[in-house]
């Protein structure tokens, strides 16, 4: 039958399936939330200082998201990005299809399984420095579907989280407020802490 | 708006040709025996006063004590349609005869089927898992699946 042909191989999927096995079998941890920016201040020196304070300023003013849309949450944060919220308010109206020009990836929505592999390539095609928002109950814990065979209770099991935003969905208020409280996370960075 | 054929006229006139094959005739639906489904699915996609040329969908259900695997007919032609059902006893092995030859539509949903519940369709040019992974375990529609 010619229709064979249009089907993927055996080879192929086996493989996937081998993939996320092991992504599984990996993940059974969540990965600790990133704290070096805890630091004290002693640390910093004066000129790095003002350094930091002008790549900062930079960083933060215009925050390249990039597309991680798999579930309901995604309404919200296009409901954010359209003209009633409007995050270009804060430099950041430009959504990227490439990973590799984000800075920022907004999780919004439940992660299966299946699609995490692919959810870990995008994050670590993405150039660094690069921040994390879990939005969403599913983003941070699985919510509901928690228990469920094929969901990934949390995105901490397979890319580190830097702020974590409550709510099924989550307010386009409160995705600005996270977004907000990434933009203080970014003043804080040294130059210091680059490389690590 | 899409008729619902009389169910026991139908299952008078497969009677007629398929002696053994109608199980019960329910209301809204006609079950059939597993082993003369693929006959009588021919012969209502062919026959030129049915001509069910169109399966809307299929879908099953784990009742325990067997799986009921159900087919939504519809006739573009005549604009009537017809629900079947057929149950599966075997819990270990269950197996079904494919209807992809008939209806291609068939093809990613009996995929599902035996992905989520396990059941092996005969005749089947690709069954594989669709929704989840190679090497899942188990059969997550099941009832004892937990």
């Amino acid at each position: 039958m010619e229709i064979e042909e249009v089907y993927s191989r055996q080879e192929i999927d086996e493989a996937e399936g081998r993939q996320i096995n092991e992504l599984i079998a990996r993940s059974q941890t969540p990965i600790p939330d990133p704290d070096e920016w805890l630091d004290e201040k002693l640390k910093r020196n004066v000129l790095l200082t003002s350094v930091d304070a002008i790549l900062n300023w930079g960083r933060r003013s215009s925050m390249w998201p990039v597309f991680c849309f798999p579930a309901c949450c995604a309404f919200e944060l296009i409901t954010t990005a359209a003209s009633r919220f409007d995050i270009s308010r804060f430099g950041m109206e430009i959504i990227r299809a490439s990973p590799r020009q984000a800075d920022l990836m907004i999780t919004a929505g439940t992660l299966t399984w299946k699609m995490a592999p692919q959810v870990k390539r995008i994050y670590d095609q993405m150039a660094e420095p690069k921040w994390v928002i879990a939005m969403g109950a599913c983003a941070i814990s699985g919510g509901i579907f928690r228990s469920s065979y094929s969901v990934v209770p949390g995105y901490n099991r397979i890319i580190p989280v830097d702020v974590y935003l409550p709510g099924c969905p989550p307010r386009p208020e409160a995705l600005l407020y996270a977004i907000s409280m990434i933009h203080k996370k970014v003043a804080r960075r040294s130059l210091i802490q680059e490389g690590k | 708006m899409t008729t619902a054929l009389s169910v026991s006229k139908i299952a008078k006139q497969l009677g007629k040709k398929f002696p053994e094959a109608v199980i019960e005739s329910g209301a809204d639906s006609l079950l059939l025996k597993a082993e003369s489904l693929l006959a009588v699915a021919e012969y209502l996609n062919t026959a030129p006063d049915l001509a069910f040329d169109y399966l809307n969908h299929v879908t099953a259900t784990d009742y325990y004590d067997y799986f009921e695997v159900v087919y939504y007919l519809v006739s573009m032609k005549h604009n009537h349609g017809l629900v079947l059902k057929v149950r599966c006893y075997d819990r270990e092995n269950p197996t079904l005869p494919s209807v992809v030859s008939l209806w291609r539509g068939a093809d990613f949903q009996e995929r599902e089927i035996y992905d989520l519940l396990g059941i092996s369709f005969e005749g089947h040019p690709n069954l594989r898992r669709i929704v989840l992974w190679e090497g899942f375990e188990g059969h997550p529609l099941r009832k004892e699946f937990l």
